[in-house]
């Protein structure tokens, strides 16, 4: 299956998206990313049982960091899918991608410029 | 362990505004164990404050830095030659930690980047309960290993009070009765009959009502 997805979206591989870590997600925004989402399992279907619900957790914490820095949580997102739901992982990327244009340009960033 | 809970992202920004070289300092000691103060969380403070800069179009000098502990001086001196350089440190060890820093570098201004709550120990990852509040004079094994003192609300020797109901402290349905669970246990021991020791006030005298209390071994002693 050959499908598109925007080329923008540079993909982090990790062995279990409970895996990911507050400072990922960060580092991510120090370096002027402009949105980052996590895609994990479906919900029930943790290999490890629950990555995915503490992935979750750290995505919603993360999202209160970003609004003390004055930067929109909206910004940090988590999506749950299966790996055998390819079409799925393109639509989200699809999307994701389409909501951060609207929000435009990392706030991080815009400063870096100016 | 000394437990803490990092202090709000926006209360540290207050502190450092228009200091430009700025040290997030750790401890590998208790505040490591509790995830509040260790090498991680340095990595993680320092690079919430550099994207603040960055955003507020500001150099990001934040630099990370953990020692073994902060309440020894042997370690603090490892900063000799950089303290001096910095035009504020945040401390994200226990009290002690942003204190010692200062003495020995009366020239920068030290923050401390945690509030230190309580001493204590964790009933499981992410969760921390309180357990000693350092009264100086030990008497939990009077009390099935259970200190009133630190996990009674009221700290009463004599209890439980008249607000304890179904386990749990009058003063929220989360805190357990810690007089509850002294007679649990103890009855459970078979030593009910101790209880009925009536105990006189606590001289607090050896807890902080003392004043600033301090540690002298001759034995160790250089
Ligand atoms: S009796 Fe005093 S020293 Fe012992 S655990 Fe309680 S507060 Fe701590
Ligand atoms: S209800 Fe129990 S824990 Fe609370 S103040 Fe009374 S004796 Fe102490």
């Amino acid at each position: 299956m050959r499908l598109q997805y925007p080329t923008n979206i540079k993909i982090i591989q990790l062995p279990c998206s409970g895996r990911v870590d507050i400072l990922h997600m960060l580092k991510s925004f120090e370096d002027g990313a402009d949105g980052v989402y996590v895609a994990g399992c479906m919900e029930g279907d943790c290999h490890f049982l629950t990555g995915n619900f503490k992935a979750r957790r750290k995505v919603n914490y993360l999202k209160g960091v970003l609004a003390a820095l004055g930067i929109e949580p909206e910004r940090v997102e988590m999506f749950n899918m299966s790996s055998a739901e390819g079409p799925r992982f393109a639509q989200v990327a699809r999307e994701f991608t389409a909501k951060i244009k609207e929000l435009g340009p990392s706030p991080v960033k815009k400063a870096k410029a100016a | 362990m000394i437990v803490g809970d990092s202090k709000p992202l926006e209360e540290i920004l207050e502190m450092i505004q228009g200091k430009e070289k700025v040290l997030v300092l750790g401890c590998r000691g208790c505040v490591t164990v509790c995830n509040v103060g260790g090498e991680k969380e340095v990595g993680i403070l320092a690079t919430m404050l550099r994207i603040a800069r960055k955003k507020a179009g500001l150099a990001p000098t934040v630099d990370e830095r953990t020692i073994e502990r902060q309440c020894d001086p042997e370690y603090i001196e490892e900063l000799a030659e950089v303290a001096e350089g910095y035009d504020a440190i945040i401390s994200i060890a226990c009290g002690v930690g942003p204190q010692f820093m200062s003495e020995r570098y009366p020239k920068v201004p030290v923050y401390p980047g945690i509030n230190t709550t309580f001493i204590g120990g964790a009933l499981e990852h992410g969760v921390w309960s309180e357990r000693c509040q350092s009264c100086g004079n030990c008497l939990v094994h009077n009390f099935g290993g259970l200190c009133p003192i630190a996990r009674c609300s009221k700290s009463i020797m004599n209890g439980p009070c008249g607000g304890s109901a179904n386990k749990k402290c009058e003063i929220s349905p989360d805190v357990d009765c810690i007089w509850h669970l002294i007679v649990e246990k103890m009855a459970g021991m078979g030593r009910l009959k101790e209880l009925e020791r009536v105990w006189p006030v606590k001289n607090w005298i050896t807890s902080r009502d003392g004043g600033p209390r301090k540690r002298v071994r001759e034995d160790l002693k250089q």
